[in-house]
């Protein structure tokens, strides 16, 4: 949590400001019933009339600085919260962006856009009301006590006894309350649910016929929501008729015990409406209060959700080399072992090989075999917790992280792309790339057939996500942005998926022709789109199944062989 | 606008017809509104009578007060208990409300046409069902007493210090509206604001998701600093909006409390000036100033309540919408079950399309006999799964005769049809719930046994027994903790488990490696001995196996017949087929 406070450090004179108008504001209203007092000890019993405007001029006055100070307060405040939750935003995308693939992994996307969105939201209005109210209110609550001392401390002790009792209420109601209400929106939440997975699922649902089963889990689901939201109401229905009684029975106290002292001549009537002016305001104060501990904790809930991610370790460093201009390997493994943190058995094991420049290896194995695990190591996505990734006969922990990545066009199996244009998205590969070399590398992706002819062409706009782009325009344009980049080393993680057979083998082709004669990794499930590859390195379940070209591994791998055979079937003999 | 206006009124009615059976307990609760009003606006009477009777040292009546201190027990002990029962009705009737429209929306989703709830993002019926519903019964049911409320507040204000003093009402009575002009005046001139900061927001939220989404890429390119760069631009106008926006609206609360301030002052020296007079008595100027304090209040709450009742009524409008929908034609009256369904399938002539604009399919013939297998071939996005639409009845043709069995799928009910097929779709749908629970979707009644058979023979049962609880894992909304291939896996073992006499597969293997792909098919194909399947698949080895093939280029069938005579007629299907070995020659 301390870690978040530094974000508030520029406005720190802010933080201090805002709250000490608002406490100028509160004292000045707690003159009010002073002054009233005045004009009725004073200005009527003594009918000086030319005293009651006086005193009604000092209210004005009064009500006139209140409320400059309470709008100086409130642009503090605003100006706080605001500032610092936009430094608390971008400190936070700073550091997700610095997490290595692994600890995003852990995170999840969805947490770190909640944390980026309406937790910080949450943050703020917490942090603007906290800064407005949480020393006001208690502020008036006591003052009003005092006050009440100076004007009769007799009579004073019935707010001393009011006090706690009101709070209790309060206090006691929203503390049941409150974890009940949690559960209400948590039941909420479960019906929300139900309604979402008979949307989303409705073909499974009604082919399995489940419409009436489905039915029966919502009413159950619903009807128990009502009635713990009826439960709760219950409660929180007794918070309004129990603080009035009290406090009116604090009232019947008051003017009983101001009759006994003004019978002895101690305190004057005027000092008696005083004292009821005071005991009016407490209980407005009391429930401000109430609302704003509940949005606080809210709010501290979301706070530190946020210092958690904040505390997260990126994972990585990287070195400082830059790589030697040129090596005989442009990749080799040694004897590679990832394991998962947390994971009881490695996840890929023993792995060597060496890939020169211009040739292709294909990677092929089951489902979770590790074959993406085995390429995200070259550009260190992920790291090898035993043996040696080489790029250009260095270590890639030696490297300085963005010089590795810059050699290396990566496509990752899942098609990315980002809002601007066509253009903005292939010179994410190289700022500088002319509109030959786009057209160039969209010519190889198979993608300038369907670039060519949309409106706008280079042009064209990309929506968030690529969302105006089909699954199969997508993986093609990755490919592209990624052979702008004029890359080393190509990685093709699984990016052909959506293609047809026809276009993946066009795409193959092209990309044997490519001029700087990158080393291509591409790893598939179908044994068509890498069995020319100049060696193949079968995977099953983390260990190396067979490394070889295709004739020979269909000699000498089993499990390669089965593979190739379930998808060809014939020619197979 | 008159249309609207129309529409407006004709939902108001709808609600009205609503909460008419709540009749009785919306009287009993705006009556006791009535009496909490009154007796809360008494009780500053009853105590500035009190104050009068403490006149000074020597004058002060204590039997008087007595009294008086009685009466104020009593009816503040009064108003405390028609305040609380209010409360419990109002509650009532809100969540009973809320309640019966959830049911009642949730009923019509059962039996909505999949027409609409495809054309429809789930968010959007979901947020009719949970946020409009709630939306709707606090605006409208809350909203409406306290419109109630605030107006007896005002009127027995009014009339209580008529009572009193005239002079010092017309005060009140005049400077009081100010503070309504001072709000929505704020209102108006923030609403631009406001409207700018969500815009931004939304700008961001977008951007947010897209670079966390796509931050390998980023982190792939080296994008971090050039994407922190745009992200900054948004979040400082973001900041300079929200601050504007967020400080503009909290003056408010400041302007209606210093119009507070006024009437205060306004009341305290009319009220003194008249009291030297004569013409009021302290007692009294106390009252007033009392009243002064919570006089404004009901009108800044009356002002809000209008748009919320607004607001309400455009959400009812909404749940009224997905109410009233068109549901699907229910089954023919005089539909019989399939039963011991032989597994002939036959498409006569159908046309169909999902826009009348746009024809789709057009004269489409299909004779599939008992055991035979259909598949269904095309480039991604061509409407092979309109067939499967086709053939559950998830949408109805527009012409022609779909018959199973000989007998027209209009004429037999969905339930028994639908029983019939054992389908596996391209997108994994499990429900949150126990994998048992997922497994037995179909057959509730499976025993431990056949479940685990079912599993075992789709290799779905290795993996769920390393899962942390074996079957009884809790599998979250949309699959959790599940890969892709896994939950396909269920998905089949769900369909085996219920030995449906006819089977539909959606490109259901694509996702599954082709050596787990290989044993699956060997379970199908052991599985689908004898009965009548129907196969979506990219692959076209696992489907040259065929005995009928629909090869599909644009929503359309374009060719239809067996892998050979299909790569002798060298069309569109044997481009495809010849393209798989591209790379071999």
């Amino acid at each position: 949590m301390r870690k978040l406070l530094v974000y508030m450090k520029p406005y720190r004179k802010e933080c201090v400001l805002g709250p000490l108008f608002k406490l100028l504001e509160a004292a000045f209203e707690l003159f009010v019933p002073l002054v009233m007092a005045a004009v009725i000890d004073r200005g009527i019993a003594q009918g000086d009339a030319p005293f009651v405007w006086r005193m009604g001029g000092v209210l004005l006055g009064l009500a006139a600085v209140g409320l400059t100070c309470s709008i100086t307060a409130q642009y503090f405040a605003a100006r706080a919260a605001v500032g610092f939750c936009a430094r608390l935003r971008h400190a936070l995308l700073e550091h997700i962006q610095s997490l290595s693939f692994a600890v995003r992994d852990g995170l999840g996307s969805s947490t770190m856009i909640t944390r980026l969105t309406s937790d910080i939201n949450q943050v703020q209005s917490g942090v603007n009301l906290t800064l407005r109210l949480f020393l006001r209110s208690p502020f008036i609550v006591f003052g009003a006590m005092i006050m009440a001392f100076t004007v009769d401390a007799a009579s004073a002790w019935i707010f001393v006894i009011a006090i706690p009792l009101l709070s209790a209420v309060v206090f006691g109601i929203m503390l049941w309350t409150m974890p009940l209400y949690k559960k209400a929106q948590a039941g909420l939440d479960r019906v929300l649910g139900v309604v979402r997975e008979n949307l989303t699922g409705v073909r499974v649902i009604r082919a399995f016929n489940q419409e009436e089963n489905e039915a029966a889990r919502f009413g159950a689901d619903n009807g128990s929501l009502t009635r713990l939201q009826l439960f709760v109401g219950r409660i929180a229905a007794a918070m309004n008729p129990l603080t009035y009684v009290i406090l009116n029975a604090a009232l019947i106290a008051l003017i009983w015990s101001g009759a006994w002292r003004v019978e002895g001549g101690f305190i004057t009537q005027g000092a008696v409406v005083a004292l009821v002016n005071y005991m009016s305001q407490i209980l407005v104060e009391l429930i401000k209060l109430a609302n704003l501990i509940i949005n606080m904790t809210r709010s501290l809930a979301c706070a530190g959700r946020i210092a958690g991610v904040l505390e997260t370790e990126p994972g990585m460093a990287g070195g400082t080399s830059e790589g030697p201009a040129d090596a005989e390997a442009l990749v080799a493994f040694e004897d590679v072992a990832v394991t998962y943190p947390g994971a009881g058995a490695p996840s890929l094991e023993g792995v060597s090989f060496r890939a020169n420049r211009g040739e292709t290896v294909g990677i092929i194995g089951p489902t979770g075999c590790g074959k993406s695990t085995l390429v995200n190591l070259i550009p260190r996505f992920y790291e090898a917790t035993a043996g040696r990734v080489l790029v250009k006969g260095v270590n890639v922990k030696n490297y300085d992280l963005q010089k590795l990545r810059a050699r290396i066009g990566v496509v990752p199996q899942k098609a990315q792309l980002f809002k601007g244009t066509v253009a903005e998205n292939l010179r994410w590969g190289r700022e500088n790339a002319t509109e030959e070399e786009l057209i160039a590398a969209l010519k190889t992706a198979q993608a300038w057939e369907f670039i060519e002819t949309r409106e706008g062409g280079l042009n064209a706009p990309v929506e968030q996500n690529g969302r105006n782009f089909s699954g199969g325009q997508r993986q093609r344009l990755t490919i592209a942005r990624a052979l702008v980049r004029r890359p080393d080393i190509l990685i093709l993680d699984d990016s052909a998926s959506a293609l047809d057979l026809a276009t993946d083998a066009r795409l193959r082709a092209a990309l044997r022709e490519l001029p700087d004669r990158p080393a291509v990794f591409v790893v598939s499930q179908r044994a068509a789109s890498l069995m020319h590859a100049d060696r193949i390195i079968v995977l099953d379940d983390g260990k190396v199944a067979g490394v070889g070209t295709h004739a020979q591994l269909l000699e000498s791998c089993p499990m390669y062989r089965e593979i190739y055979h379930s998808q060809f079937p014939k020619e197979a003999a | 606008m008159a249309e609207s206006q129309k529409k407006r009124s004709g939902t108001l009615k709808k609600v009205l017809a609503r909460v008419a059976r709540y009749r009785l307990s919306i009287a009993c609760s705006l009556l006791l509104a009535a009496l909490t009003v009154t007796l809360t606006l008494y009780v500053p009477i009853l105590v500035g009578r009190a104050v009068d009777l403490i006149a000074g040292p020597g004058r002060v009546d204590f039997a008087g007060l007595a009294r008086i201190l009685a009466t104020i027990g009593a009816a503040v002990a009064l108003t405390a208990l028609s305040q609380w029962l209010m409360s419990l009705i109002n509650n009532r009737i809100t969540y009973q409300t809320v309640r019966d429209m959830r049911a009642d929306a949730f009923r019509k989703i059962g039996i909505l046409p999949l027409s609409y709830i495809d054309s429809h993002p789930a968010g959007e019926i979901v947020s009719r069902v949970i946020a409009d519903v709630e939306q709707f019964a606090d605006g409208l049911l809350m909203g409406f007493t306290q419109l109630f409320t605030g107006v007896i507040t005002i009127l027995g204000t009014i009339g209580f210090m008529l009572s009193v003093n005239p002079v010092i009402t017309l005060v009140v009575v005049l400077i009081t509206p100010v503070s309504l002009f001072v709000a929505a005046f704020i209102a108006r001139h923030t609403y631009d604001m406001f409207r700018l900061q969500s815009q931004t927001r939304g700008e961001q939220t977008a951007m947010i998701d897209e670079l966390v989404g796509g931050q390998s890429v980023i982190q792939a390119f080296g994008r971090e600093k050039k994407c922190l760069d745009d992200f900054d631009e948004v979040n400082e106008r973001l900041r300079r909006y929200s601050l504007r926006a967020i400080f503009f609206s909290s003056i408010t609360n400041p302007s209606t409390r210093f119009v507070n301030s006024l009437v205060y002052a306004g009341v305290g020296v009319c009220g003194a000036i008249i009291a030297v007079g004569g013409g009021l008595s302290v007692g009294q100027l106390s009252c007033f100033l009392s009243y002064a304090n919570q006089y404004t209040k009901p009108f800044n709450e009356i002002s809000g309540v209008v748009t919320e009742l607004q607001n309400a009524l455009a959400c009812a409008a909404r749940i009224f919408d997905l109410i009233e929908e068109t549901p699907q034609a229910p089954d023919a009256p005089d539909a019989a079950a399939l039963k011991n369904v032989r597994g002939e399938v036959a498409i006569e002539d159908a046309d169909f399309s999902y826009v009348p604009e746009r024809p789709l399919i057009e004269h489409l013939n299909l004779h599939a006999r008992p055991g035979q297998r259909v598949a269904i071939v095309g480039p991604t996005g061509c409407g092979k799964t309109t067939i499967i639409n086709l053939l559950m009845r998830f949408y109805d043709v527009d012409r022609g005769v779909i018959a199973v069995d000989g007998a027209p799928i209009r004429s037999v009910t969905r339930k028994s049809l639908r029983a019939s097929y054992g389908m596996v779709l391209q997108e994994t749908w499990l429900r949150s719930g126990t994998v048992r629970e997922n497994l037995a979707m179909g057959r509730p009644d499976a025993s431990e046994e056949e479940i685990i058979a079912a599993a075992k023979a789709s290799h779905a049962d290795s993996f769920i027994r390393r899962l942390p609880q074996g079957y009884d894992t809790v599998i979250g909304e949309d699959g959790g903790l599940l890969s892709q291939g896994q939950k396909q896996l269920l998905c089949i073992a769900r369909a085996m488990l219920c030995h449906p006499p006819m089977l539909i597969l959606d490109e259901a293997t694509s996702s599954i490696d082709t050596r787990t792909e290989a044993r699956v098919q060997e379970a199908f194909a052991r599985l689908m001995e004898g009965h009548t399947s129907f196969i979506v698949a990219h692959r076209l080895s696992t489907i040259r196996e065929a005995d009928i093939i629909l090869v599909m280029k644009d929503g359309r069938i374009i060719e239809q017949g067996r892998h050979e005579a299909l790569l002798e007629k060298g069309g569109f299907y044997a481009s495809l087929y010849n393209s798989q070995y591209a790379g071999l020659a």
